[in-house]
């Protein structure tokens, strides 16, 4: 039965995809096609490109479409639940469990000493954000662009949605 | 209130769905923009842990983080509504446009678009990459910060798994505070 196969299909790589969207395209590829085979990998690659160009993140986007295209809206709804779900339980449990024991030392010390892990997971995207953009578009409009942004948002306050939409017409403008 | 705030948590997620570009990790920034600066559903602390055991579970960090605050926030219901408005728009997008944006998918503008945002969500990554060691360095002292982070960051560049760095420090940290149980506790407090 499809929506079955399609749960199967997405909720094997929401429980093994660990770190997010890219290390989890391998495996939604696996199962949609390799194993279930509902795509070619040619309709897969293209699929997959046309997430990357638009917003938001990319497993539901993948999930969404994929259970759209096999079993309409049911399909589309059956894949990212079994995508989300079964993480977003366990984030309930261990964050329900975390507040209910959050002044004991234990617990205290785990916010305070993970806080700069965090950091340095956040500094690692940063630089790779960083070392992509002046890869792919030189480091003379990449510095254009991270004063620019940084001056508008951290400066001037203006909401990351102006600054976000300006640079996505900026890039269409630079390629005219 | 029960409405309004089952809207406000459509409208953020919303928004972190539609300018959330180059996945996952770039919405990070945007989320703590509306839980904790706009919304104040949570503080610093309270996002930092979320995001730490976002880190440490498996699967996509964004909708954990999206159904996790919708819960939060309002139960069951804000749960669906936070990941449901999240995901559904850019999915009503791919369905919409797939025939139109797979002949633009090789474009250059569509290109340029993609590359040219990519310094505005590393802006964004980093100032608040800043925001959490200012935090620790200030809760927890210039030596425990930077030794945390130094570690993790060789462990990481050693390649051992993100994830798996962030369970053996909350391991340790929930050793470390039963020990100071033992011993009667610091007269530490927050």
């Amino acid at each position: 039965m499809i929506y079955w196969d399609l749960f199967v299909a997405f909720f094997i790589p929401g429980i093994i995809g660990y770190g997010g969207g890219p290390a989890y395209i391998p495996l939604i590829q696996n199962e949609v096609v390799n194993h279930y085979q509902w795509m070619s990998l040619q309709q897969f690659g293209d699929v997959l490109a046309l997430a990357n160009a638009l917003p938001g993140p990319i497993t539901t986007k993948l999930s969404g479409f994929v259970g759209y295209q096999m079993a309409g809206w049911p399909g589309a709804f059956v894949a990212l639940f079994a995508n989300t779900a079964p993480s977003l339980f366990a984030m309930v449990f261990f964050l329900g469990l975390l507040k209910r024991y959050q002044h004991s030392p234990a617990v205290r010390n785990m916010s305070r000493m993970v806080r700069p892990v965090v950091g340095v997971l956040l500094a690692i995207i940063t630089f790779q954000f960083f070392d992509s953009s002046i890869q792919d578009i030189g480091i003379l409009q990449t510095a254009v662009l991270t004063v620019a942004s940084l001056f508008l948002m951290e400066r001037l306050r203006l909401h990351p949605a102006w600054v976000i939409l300006g640079s996505l017409v900026y890039g269409l403008l630079l390629n005219w | 209130m029960y409405v309004r705030d089952l809207i406000h948590i459509f409208l953020a997620f919303l928004r972190v769905g539609l300018l959330g570009y180059g996945g996952g990790p770039s919405s990070i920034p945007l989320v703590h923009r509306e839980v904790v600066e706009k919304y104040r559903w949570m503080d610093d602390d309270e996002f930092s842990d979320v995001l730490a055991l976002g880190n440490t579970l498996p699967g996509p960090i964004t909708t954990k983080m999206a159904g996790y605050i919708g819960y939060r926030v309002k139960g069951i219901t804000g749960c669906v509504v936070g990941v449901l408005a999240m995901a559904l728009p850019t999915v009503f997008l791919m369905i919409g446009l797939l025939g139109l944006l797979l002949s633009y998918k090789d474009s250059p503008r569509v290109h340029g678009m993609t590359a040219a945002v990519r310094p505005v969500v590393g802006v964004m990554l980093g100032v608040l990459a800043y925001g959490f060691f200012k935090k620790a360095w200030k809760d927890s002292g210039m030596f425990s910060t930077i030794s945390i982070a130094a570690v993790s960051l060789l462990l990481i560049g050693l390649g051992v798994h993100p994830a798996v760095v962030m369970g053996v420090i909350l391991i340790v940290a929930v050793i470390k505070g039963l020990f100071e149980r033992d011993s009667g506790q610091k007269g530490e407090r927050t």
